[in-house]
């Protein structure tokens, strides 16, 4: 079991948390002007990267907030979690 | 007419366990209070309670609490009261300010659990440290009580109250009691 | 009294306290401190088992947990059964009984082992090789046989009474063993006033000083150094002690588990008591002080009762006080074997002879073995025991350049072997540590780490006790430091203890005999000799993981503790590559094997998921409800008066709603209040609907879709007022939907002022059903007018009901004139009974979810989930009417758009009706156009669709039912054929609504 730390409570357990798939993938502002291709694209096609990835979770059994984690896929270990909105930080060893 | 009678019930056939003491807390008002930061002001000065921002922590005035659930969320107690004028005179204090009230007195009930193994009986389905040094008196928090969500308050080192919905009560109740029953 | 072969005196045991136990129908006594192995070999018993495979007779090897013969089954009653307990780790209490396994009729005489005699036949890999054919016969016959001859124990039939608990607890420093390393670790961490654990699988803290009798710390005998160290961490208040606990898995972010066995030891154990508890430890530093395991020598015969572990002989004599033979041969490839045999010497067992693999002995081990007249013997080799039930003999031949000479033999009714000692890696492992080879010491050690641990003592290479002692407490300190803590006063530690060496052997022993007539065991509990992992490498097998599958070396209950290392050593002499060159298996969780108790802990019965129940249930239950059901809620399905089944009870419920009133529990519906200035707009966000142009006080049935724009939930939602919306959803759908609504909400648009609040459980709700209701509820209503006028169909009103605050809904999912009656949860029951008592004049009948189910089905209504399956758009289902087609944009349009969302030949949502009225469908049949196709098909027959929702229709008569077919509103009016077991059964295609489909009735 993660421990995982959340932006507004601190370190939590995982079992508290929900994953919530790959983050910084936006919502177009406007989805009719999309392309089929371009539409499936952003309802589909993830990264998956081996190594460091950008990803949402929620802490649904605490304070509720969404929030993005920086997580080594390889390693499980957590490298940074940041406020939904915030930037992702600047860690080097991006995606091995 | 208002009762939790099978609740009731279930708690007053309880056996007496001194080390961990359960019971059902009375009917209280409880409002759902959501806002940005204009709101928190006057909704704390209008409640009696002054709504923390520090994650969660809690507040307290006479018997009222102001319970930090989230950036954005309070669940405000009022044991024994009626919410309906409590409700009216916060929408009054932020009328014009984007927020959300809403009644959610029936939704839960309370749950006392006091004694000296308190904390060891929670433990035993709440995955949290419940070290006084890292849970320590005036922590509230939604998570988790087995399979139920419960919100945790501690009130004293070895004085706790839950908050939890309705219909997980029956269950919450039986899983502390059976976590307890090693005190008998 | 106790035993012939105890000691006068010494060891651990309490010799006033003498305890009865019975071991295979036999009555024999040993002391409280013993374990049964223990008590048994005190009793001149070491015949304890039978092997898996060849039934060979077996003693017990071991004095621990790494113990791969001696398995036992303890029974208490018929439910408190346990099979496959290791006799070296079942403490002794009153009345103990234990039986053998795997034998037939006795363990003396065992009808299996004819299998030894045919053991040429059943190499490595028999099983793969020889029941092959005939095809089927497997299941038939090789498997149910196999599994008769070669079991382990047999689990209990009956349900496990006692209880298991679960607990989480966090610490700063978790030491695992309480050997040397571990307490030293302990004193040191919890000098800096750390939060400490110390945890241990045995019954008494301490590990090896268990044993020792001669060393002296600090100035003190071992044993007092280690009382004073045990008293001074009870006294610190910081530190959390528990014996009798196994560290048995490692999970990430220094998640250890541990089972603590509570009750096991007693003889009448408090019912209040957990049996087992799981401890679910966080901690910020770990140390592993797991200690290391001495390794078999793999020679001929090396498994006949008698035959053991060296520095187990030591333990059994000097911490049990039970000797375990008369006349010993040591065989050893280090100095364990000579402080065995001494210290043996010294307890009153003759030491027949050492045999020391090795050319010369380090130290002055054997000058005191001679000392004390010990033929001591270097170069040589044992190359086979005689005996049956029990050794009474032992080959001893020299070694000359490699070669083995000619074999001696000497009677003796112990053999002890010591091939050095195998740091007990098995926690660093699961951490995912990386393992490293280290030649000098031919042991895995603790490489790098992954996880916030360090390992200390002998479980990392480091030999003799003042080494191990310095080790764990710099160990202990260091894990305190980084966990945040300062440092612990320095501690010099003043050791006087024999020194053993670090030389050790792995691989098979030579022995220079016919290898056909020679087995040598690696793992003694599988069966598997050295020949057998020859033979595996000259088949083909190179990678350790798939000789071991092969063999099945390493699989056993102990997994591979004492044949792992052998196993390689073979390999690697096989294939003339070193052994890192071979790798190793992975060391997986449980240490040991585990109880499914604690894993269940506490979820069992009544507790095994949270039961939900509305504020109308016991009414319901007090009336004889039948209950289903609901994601975790119990929801009445029916109301049966007496002599009624399912059929007739949802009849009579049906037409009551269709003819005069019914009244249903709809609590479970999930409900939602959206509040705040952008409450419309988000609602237009989420929903296809259009929403800026409902009224307050005005109801709408509001579809939500995914992103991908299929079908996700329903409900009618109510404006209370320009910022108040009262969102209802499935009953099952309601923790999702919210996750939904929060996660566009809160990460697509966090600039809306708009804020979700659940509900649920806030407001119990009635819903009255049928042309009666208004007539009935109106005379409740305080201050609501319900006349068709002022309160139309699908409106919300606020006011009182019987002096109770409440929200009223104009809305059916009947098809008939309804109200639901929401009213604040805790006066749910109150008002149903005051409505009930109300509705008494016109027969209002309480109804369950069936009778929802098949009212809802006549009028065509769907239930997502039932008729979409995740697959549907809106108008799959004839909802294409609740899509805004002016809206922007909202969840799930720009999908609808894509041309396959709206291609002719979706499938669609139709109604059925049989030729034959009386026909029920099944639910989930398929539909096809070809008639006459019985199920199987001998051809393959295009499916169309499928029934998705089917009744018997006590309004119509007859049976309905509700299908998805491939463009389906084409087909309407067609016949179709549904093929089953039975026969083919012939359908017309119908529009989807069976009654009233103009809706007249909602305003009756």
């Amino acid at each position: 079991m993660l421990i995982i730390n959340c932006p507004w409570c601190g370190a939590r357990p995982e079992i508290e948390f929900r994953y919530g798939g790959e983050a910084h993938i936006a919502r177009p502002a406007d989805p009719s002007a999309l392309s089929d291709q371009e539409w499936a694209d952003f309802l589909y096609n993830r990264t998956n990267p081996k190594g460091r990835h950008a990803e949402r979770w929620r802490h649904i059994h605490g304070c509720g907030r969404y929030f993005n984690a920086v997580r080594d896929t390889v390693s499980d270990f957590f490298v940074a979690t940041y406020k939904a909105g915030e930037p992702r930080p600047d860690i080097a060893g991006e995606t091995k | 007419m208002p009762d939790n009678a099978a609740l009731q019930r279930l708690s007053e056939g309880l056996r007496p366990i001194e080390a961990v003491r359960l019971s059902l807390l009375g009917p209280a008002a409880r409002l759902a209070f959501r806002s940005r930061e204009a709101g928190i002001g006057p909704a704390g000065e209008a409640f009696g309670v002054a709504l923390p921002r520090e994650a969660n922590r809690f507040g307290q005035s006479g018997s009222r609490f102001a319970f930090w659930l989230g950036p954005d969320e309070w669940l405000l107690l009022a044991p024994g009261e009626d919410a309906a004028p409590l409700a009216a005179a916060i929408e009054a204090a932020t009328l014009g300010v984007p927020h959300a009230l809403v009644d959610v007195s029936s939704r839960s009930v309370g749950i006392e659990i006091a004694g000296r193994e308190a904390a060891f009986a929670l433990n035993q389905g709440c995955p949290l440290d419940l070290s006084l040094a890292a849970f320590p008196i005036g922590m509230c928090t939604r998570t988790l009580l087995g399979k139920a969500e419960i919100v945790l308050v501690r009130l004293g080192p070895e004085l706790f109250h839950l908050d939890v919905w309705r219909s997980f009560a029956p269950y919450v109740i039986g899983y502390l009691d059976e976590a307890r029953r090693e005190f008998a | 009294m106790t035993g012939s072969f105890r000691t006068a005196s010494g060891g651990r045991i309490d010799r006033a306290k003498p305890l009865a136990f019975r071991f295979d129908g036999t009555t024999y006594y040993g002391f409280q401190g013993d374990t049964l192995a223990s008590a048994l070999i005190a009793n001149g018993v070491h015949l304890m088992g039978r092997s898996f495979k060849y039934h060979r007779p077996r003693g017990v090897v071991s004095a621990g947990s790494d113990e791969p013969n001696a398995l036992v089954d303890v029974r208490r009653d018929d439910a408190r059964t346990t099979p496959n307990l290791r006799a070296t780790q079942v403490e002794l209490y009153e009345g103990l009984v234990a039986t053998s396994q795997n034998r037939w009729p006795s363990l003396a005489f065992d009808a299996g082992a004819m299998n030894d005699l045919f053991s040429p036949f059943l190499p490595a890999g028999f099983y793969y090789k020889t029941f092959m054919w005939p095809a089927g016969a497997w299941k038939r016959f090789y498997e149910p046989k196999i599994r008769a001859m070669a079991g382990l124990g047999v689990a209990p039939t009956l349900p496990d009474p006692d209880r298991y608990t679960q607990h989480y607890a966090h610490c700063d420093v978790l030491v695992i063993g309480a050997g040397p390393a571990g307490i030293a670790a302990a004193l040191a961490a919890s000098a800096t006033g750390a939060r400490v654990m110390l945890v241990d699988e045995q019954a008494e803290f301490g590990g090896s000083l268990l044993a020792e009798t001669a060393a002296t710390l600090d100035g003190k005998p071992a044993q007092q150094w280690l009382a004073d160290g045990l008293e001074t961490l009870a006294a610190s208040g910081n530190v959390t002690l528990r014996t009798r606990t196994t560290a048995f898995g490692y999970f990430p972010h220094n998640m250890i588990a541990l089972a603590e066995r509570v009750t096991e030891h007693l003889a009448s154990p408090n019912p209040n008591l957990p049996r087992e508890r799981l401890w679910q430890v966080r901690a910020t530093e770990v140390v592993i002080a797991a200690g290391a395991l001495e390794r078999p020598l793999v020679f001929p015969e090396n498994d006949r009762p008698g035959v053991m572990l060296a520095d187990a002989g030591r333990t059994y004599l000097t911490r049990y006080g039970a000797k375990p033979g008369t006349r010993a041969t040591v065989f050893t490839a280090c100095d364990s074997g000579y402080r065995a045999a001494l210290e043996l010497a010294a307890g009153g067992v003759e030491v027949a002879a050492i045999a020391d693999l090795r050319p010369q002995v380090h130290g002055d081990w054997a000058a005191k073995a001679l000392d004390a007249g010990i033929d001591v013997r270097p170069s040589t080799v044992v190359t086979g025991t005689l005996g049956r039930r029990r050794v009474s003999g032992a080959h001893l031949a020299k070694l000359k350049a490699g070669a083995v000479g000619p074999a001696e033999t000497v009677a003796c009714d112990l053999v002890l072997m010591s091939g050095g000692f195998t740091p007990s890696v098995h926690m660093f492992s699961q951490s995912r540590g990386k393992l490293v080879y280290d030649p000098a010491l031919q042991v895995y050690l603790p490489g790098t780490s992954v996880e916030r641990e360090r390992s200390a003592g002998a479980c990392r290479g480091v030999y003799g006790l003042k080494a191990v002692i310095e080790d764990g407490y710099a160990r202990g300190e260091g894990a305190a430091k980084d966990a945040g803590f300062g440092t612990s006063s320095p501690r010099a530690f003043a050791v006087e203890a024999a020194e053993l060496g670090t030389d050790g052997f792995i691989g098979a022993v030579p022995h220079g005999r016919n290898p056909a007539f020679a087995k040598a065991f690696v793992d003694w509990q599988n069966d598997v000799t050295s020949k057998d992992i020859a033979l595996a490498t000259r088949e083909g097998f190179r990678s350790i993981e798939h000789v071991k599958r092969y063999t099945t070396t390493g699989m056993a209950t102990d997994q591979g503790k004492s044949s792992n290392m052998n196993a390689l050593g073979i390999v690697s002499e096989q294939l003339g590559v070193g052994v890192p060159q071979i790798g190793l298996t992975t060391f997986r969780p449980p240490f040991t094997p585990t109880t499914f108790g604690i894993f269940a802990g506490a979820a069992r019965g009544d507790l095994f998921d949270p039961i939900r129940t509305t504020p109308i249930h016991d009414w319901a239950a007090e009336r004889g409800a039948a209950f289903e059901d609901v994601s975790l809620w119990k929801r009445a399905h029916y109301f049966p008066k007496t002599g009624e089944d399912m059929h007739a009870a949802v009849a009579r419920e049906c037409k009551a709603v269709r003819s005069s009133a019914g009244i249903f529990d709809a609590s479970t519906l999930g409900k939602i209040e959206i509040v705040g200035p952008d409450a419309a707009e988000f609602m237009n966000r989420m929903y296809t609907n259009a929403w800026t142009k409902l009224e307050p006080g005005r109801l709408r049935y509001g579809v939500m879709l995914r992103e991908d724009g299929f079908v996700m939930d329903d409900g009618v939602v109510g404006r209370l007022s320009h910022d108040r919306f009262h969102v209802t959803t499935t009953t099952g759908g309601a923790p999702r939907v919210l996750a939904h609504m929060e996660d566009y909400l809160q990460t697509e648009w966090p600039d809306l002022d708009v804020w979700l609040t659940s509900t649920t459980e806030q407001w119990a709700v009635i819903a009255v059903q049928g042309p009666k209701s208004r007539e009935i509820l109106q005379p409740l209503m305080d201050d609501i007018d319900l006349s068709r006028a002022a309160f139309p169909h699908m409106s919300v009103r606020e006011g009182h009901v019987c002096g109770v605050p409440t929200r009223v809904f104009s809305v059916s999912f009947t098809g008939e004139l309804g109200f639901e009656v929401n009213v604040p949860a805790e006066h749910g029951r109150a008002i149903w009974e005051a409505i009930f008592k109300a509705g008494a004049p016109y027969g209002i009948t309480p109804y369950g979810t069936e009778t929802m189910h098949v009212l809802r089905a006549e009028k065509g209504y769907i239930i997502v989930g039932q008729e979409t399956d995740g697959t549907a758009v809106p108008d799959d289902v004839n909802l294409g009417w609740a899509v805004g087609k002016a809206k922007r944009d909202f969840v799930g349009k720009r999908s609808l758009e894509r041309a396959a969302m709206s291609a002719p030949d979706r499938k669609q949502l139709v109604g059925l009706l049989t030729t034959d009225p009386k026909i029920v469908l099944e639910e989930g049949a398929q539909i096809v156009a070809e008639p006459g196709v019985k199920v199987p098909s001998p051809h393959p027959v295009p499916m169309l669709g499928f029934v998705t929702s089917s009744y018997a229709s006590a309004t119509l008569e007859r049976s309905i039912a509700l299908a998805m077919i491939k463009g389906g509103r084409a087909r309407i009016g067609t016949k179709l054929h549904v093929p089953m077991p039975g026969g083919s059964i012939e359908v017309t295609v119908v529009e989807p609504s069976f009654y009233d489909p103009k809706g007249e009735r909602f305003d009756a």
